[in-house]
């Protein structure tokens, strides 16, 4: 999402977005780094702190409303989507971020996430994900792998779990990445990028619940491990990947990813370069999952598409009179009209 | 000279005056009975009638052709005094077929005119509507004045050498039927025929045809020996203005446009199309140069909270629906009580419970409207008496939602969204200003802190400098707005919130009592059943009984006067259509033994079932005394 930046009285800094209210996460939280490279990269926006506003559903990370010191409306299950709707059309210029969950966003409100998608609302959508029910205390979520034994499935869950990326392209996504809680440099970026996008942008965050299900994503944030098991999208780029950046992902058999070894001829240029606004390869990169492939992180899609505020405001401003100003009684009298004496 | 004045000029026929006419016009859903009717229903108008009516048609858009399921009726009530009904039984009745036919014939009087179109009583038609045998040749029908006249054939002779195919020819009869009833009534043609030119004018051979066959209609009555008098209905004597004819969907459009722009703010309707309340959402789509935003959600839950969303960015916010959407949408009516901004949720109710009677009436929903939702959740709650009264409620609603700061329930019905009457265009400028003042000190600010007088909380919009907070649906701390879970506080909270909502009580006029100020029986009512009631009282009232009739636009909180009226009379009668709910708040309330009168038809009250039941109750009454 982009807003027109309005020149700042003062420069802000973080703790002008720290809000005076105690943050209740439990310790160890994911969230705490999230909202820390949110407060980081807010100031440097350059829009005054009264034209951000953030939203959010229930769940733990619709908590954070209360810690910015923003605009903030911690609304129903599932709906801040809805709510970000009649907000961003009728207040265009007011810079609106939605902060949900896997839970929140693809369960309960599966439905206004795909709508807002496609309508492509000028919104940035921070979707934690971190593959579990944390605030009613350990149930399995729409992301939770099969098999998952929590409080309501301990013979193990049965159902096939969505893959945040992949659904929010196929609701028709202009924006759409993936980072991770701990990584604080991409987080910071790939906050940034979403900003300056405009239309809907859609960050899945990979973020640990170290109470419920601790460990999720360590692979991926473990320093011995991540750079095997992080693949870093860059726009232009290859597909290189570990610790010696000497494996890299190529054009198997049919349209199937494969991962190669570098070496004994093959090089860089065997391998898919990414290309951000191939919504075909964001979903073909979608696909790749543990522990076959590593758990590609960046911005999968970036396009350009009108967005839906901008739309209806258009429609609006080609209907207004020349005058300015609308004539009720006009309206009133339209139609076949008589006179009682 | 346009067919009237031909007409006029060759006419040897006879005229007679009536007072009151009720018509209903009856076909397939395919036959263009409700384009006869509105039409039928425009010319009236413009002849200075004061009109009611009542489109009565099946939820399916085309039930199989010739069923009685797939029957479409439209019924007018036109009359040279004030009328408040579409009319409990009809003096003509347009059948075009066997089906409407059987659906509608016992609504017909004795004597009535039964007008149908005999080409269709064929023996495929007569089956598919149940009749073992041709009712216009058994005898059946012979306590009404019945017109056999082949509608279908002087429709395709109308139209030879138009070039168009038999099928085209045959969906042009509706406008036969229209002409015809046009000269038997002496209604305008002019509007009709102009009406056709605007809506067929990119295909100028359709616009001929309906024209041609509209004229036909018209001729066929001047000439035809079938008939011997045309009816004339003097214009009424209403008050004074300007008038338009109005259902109560496109009045309740209007009236929140007027609140908007009264308001000087956008609106915005967040809504998902469900029958009958889906004509706002229309008519409001097309008034993009008022400002107005309207959004068609992906489903019921969106719709509101879209709306609760532009209230927080400081729009006129606005939802519609009807019962099966008001489920859907409690949870964000509890939340907007909890932050308390302002939308208005208006229900369109039908019957129900679930998918029910979708085209159909019913008020079945004020206790889902005062109750249906968790917690101790009061709101504002409205009803609309009549198609035009839904302008001013619309805008009242608005006016009460914005001062109080609270989500506002407003009740219209199928009846009277979809029916139509006449209403006086009131002036931009004698409509009241709503105040809408947005706080942008920030000295002292607090979230909740309140108006002394109303208990609202500022509404502070974001983009606002330094008065940035947060808000949202768990318990807040009183004037902090903080999330506080402390039990003394929550108990403190929904108080104030239930003394916010009984404050709007200050806002309600004294209560109007029509017919006996006092005496033997009131007749107490709310919502679409006010012209059944109306005509009732004034029946019961010529014939020296003493029954008033109060009508109530505020459901909650109740007028504060209401107790009072109420020991005024010795019996009190609330007819509703649901099984008896306004009358249970009333005992809840008032301790009065009231009597319900309850009808779950789909159909409104007709006048006489309000006046037997009110005799009846009298001579219980008197019996008892005596």
């Amino acid at each position: 999402m982009s807003t027109v930046a309005a020149p700042a009285a003062k420069p802000l800094a973080r703790k002008d977005f720290e809000s005076d209210q105690d943050v209740r996460w439990c310790p160890g939280c994911g969230d705490y780094a999230i909202l820390a490279q949110v407060q980081r990269v807010l100031p440097d926006l350059g829009i005054p702190r009264e034209r951000f506003v953030f939203l959010s559903g229930i769940g733990c990370s619709s908590r954070f409303p209360y810690y910015v010191n923003t605009y903030g409306f911690h609304t129903i299950h599932g709906r801040a989507p809805a709510i970000a709707t009649g907000l961003k059309t009728t207040r265009p210029e007011l810079s609106v971020w939605v902060v949900t969950g896997d839970g929140d966003a693809l369960s309960i409100g599966g439905n206004h996430l795909i709508h807002v998608l496609r309508r492509n609302l000028d919104v940035n959508i921070l979707m934690f994900n971190n593959r579990i029910y944390g605030l009613t205390k350990g149930q399995y979520s729409p992301t939770s792998e099969v098999g998952k034994v929590t409080k309501s499935t301990p013979a193990g869950s049965v159902d096939h779990p969505f893959h945040p990326i992949a659904l929010a392209l196929g609701a028709e996504a202009t924006f759409v990445a993936r980072s991770v809680d701990v990584e604080a440099r991409h987080l910071q970026e790939t906050i940034r990028r979403a900003h300056a996008h405009r239309g809907s942008s859609f960050v899945e965050i990979l973020q640990n619940c170290n109470i419920f299900n601790d460990g999720a994503f360590e692979n991926l944030t473990e320093k011995e491990s991540k750079a095997d098991h992080q693949l870093v999208l860059e726009h232009g780029k290859p597909l290189v990947f570990g610790k010696n950046r000497d494996k890299g992902i190529r054009l198997g058999t049919g349209l199937r990813p494969e991962v190669v070894t570098l070496g004994n001829g093959l090089t860089e240029s065997d391998l898919i370069v990414h290309d951000e606004r191939d919504a075909t390869l964001a979903y073909f990169l979608s696909r790749m999952q543990p522990p076959e492939f590593p758990t590609p992180i960046g911005i999968f899609l970036a396009v350009e598409r009108e967005t839906y505020d901008a739309g209806v405001n258009t429609q609006l401003a080609a209907a207004r009179p020349k005058s300015g100003v609308a004539d009720l009684d006009a309206l009133l009298n339209r139609g076949d009209t008589w006179t009682v004496e | 000279m346009s067919p009237p004045e031909e007409a006029a000029a060759r006419t040897a026929k006879a005229r007679e005056a009536l007072e009151t006419v009720v018509i209903r016009f009856a076909g397939d859903s395919g036959d263009g009975m409700q384009l006869a009717g509105t039409q039928f229903t425009i010319e009236t108008a413009l002849a200075g009638n004061d009109l009611s009516t009542l489109p009565d048609f099946p939820a399916e858009i085309r039930a199989p052709a010739g069923t009685l399921a797939g029957v479409s009726g439209f019924q007018l009530h036109f009359s040279s005094r004030e009328i408040f009904t579409p009319g409990d039984i009809c003096d003509v009745l347009v059948a075009m077929n066997p089906a409407a036919l059987k659906v509608n014939v016992d609504d017909l009087k004795p004597n009535g005119m039964l007008i149908v179109d005999v080409e269709a009583f064929n023996d495929q038609n007569l089956r598919k509507a149940e009749y073992p045998a041709n009712p216009l040749q058994d005898g059946s029908l012979d306590r009404y004045r019945v017109f056999e006249i082949d509608i279908t054939k002087l429709t395709t002779n109308a139209l030879t050498g138009s070039g168009l195919s038999n099928k085209a020819a045959l969906r042009c009869k509706n406008f036969f039927a229209l002409g015809l009833t046009s000269w038997l009534f002496h209604r305008p043609i002019d509007p009709t025929l102009e009406w056709i030119g605007t809506k067929f004018g990119k295909t100028p051979a359709l616009a001929d045809a309906n024209a041609r066959v509209l004229k036909a209609g018209y001729n066929f009555g001047e000439t035809t020996e079938l008939f011997h008098t045309a009816y004339e209905v003097p214009a009424a004597r209403i008050t004074p203005g300007k008038y338009r004819n109005v259902t109560g969907n496109s009045a309740a459009a209007l009236g929140f446009v007027a609140a908007a722009e009264r308001a000087r703010r956008p609106l915005f309707l967040g809504s998902y199309p469900i029958t009958p309340a889906s004509d706002i959402l229309h008519e409001l789509s097309t008034y993009k140069g008022f400002g107005v935003y309207t959004f068609q959600a992906e489903d019921e839950i969106a719709a509101i909270g879209a709306s609760l969303g532009a209230a927080f960015g400081g729009a006129i916010a606005i939802t519609t629906t009807s019962g099966p959407g008001m489920n859907l949408k409690a949870e964000t009516m509890g939340l907007a009580v909890m932050v308390e901004l302002p939308i208005i949720i208006t229900d369109i109710q039908r019957g129900g419970p679930s998918t029910g009677l979708p085209t159909k009436t019913e008020q079945a929903d004020l206790l889902m409207a005062m109750y249906g939702r968790h917690g101790e959740c009061p709101l504002p709650i409205l009803a609309s008496a009549t198609p035009a009264d839904c302008f001013a409620t619309a805008f009242e609603a608005v006016r009460i939602a914005v001062k109080y700061m609270t989500p506002v329930i407003l009740l219209s019905d199928g009846y009277i969204a979809n029916g139509a009457e006449p209403w006086r265009i009131p002036r931009a400028d004698e409509l009241p200003a709503i105040p809408v003042v947005f706080r942008t000190d920030p000295t002292d600010y607090q979230p909740y802190v309140r108006d002394p007088e109303t208990l609202a909380r500022p509404w502070v919009i974001p983009g606002t400098p330094g008065l940035e907070h947060r808000i949202g649906g768990l318990e807040r701390e009183d004037v902090t707005g903080n999330v506080s879970y402390a039990p003394v506080n929550h108990e403190h909270m929904v108080r104030v919130r239930a003394r916010k909502i009984a404050g709007v009580a200050a806002e309600i006029p004294p209560t109007t009592v029509s017919g006996a100020r006092e005496g033997d029986l009131l007749i107490l009512g709310w919502g679409s059943t006010y012209g059944s009631i109306a005509t009732a009282v004034q029946e019961l009232t010529a014939s020296g009984l003493k029954v008033g009739h109060a009508h109530l636009r505020y459901l909650n909180p109740l007028p504060p006067d209401l107790g009072d009226v109420l020991r005024r009379f010795r019996t009190v009668l609330i007819p509703e259509m649901n099984l008896g709910q306004l009358v249970k708040l009333v005992r809840a309330e008032y301790l009065v033994d009231a009597h319900g009168l309850n009808k779950i038809q789909g159909r409104p009250f007709k006048v006489s079932e309000i006046v037997s039941k009110a005799r009846a109750l009298l001579g219980a009454a008197a019996g008892e005394r005596s």
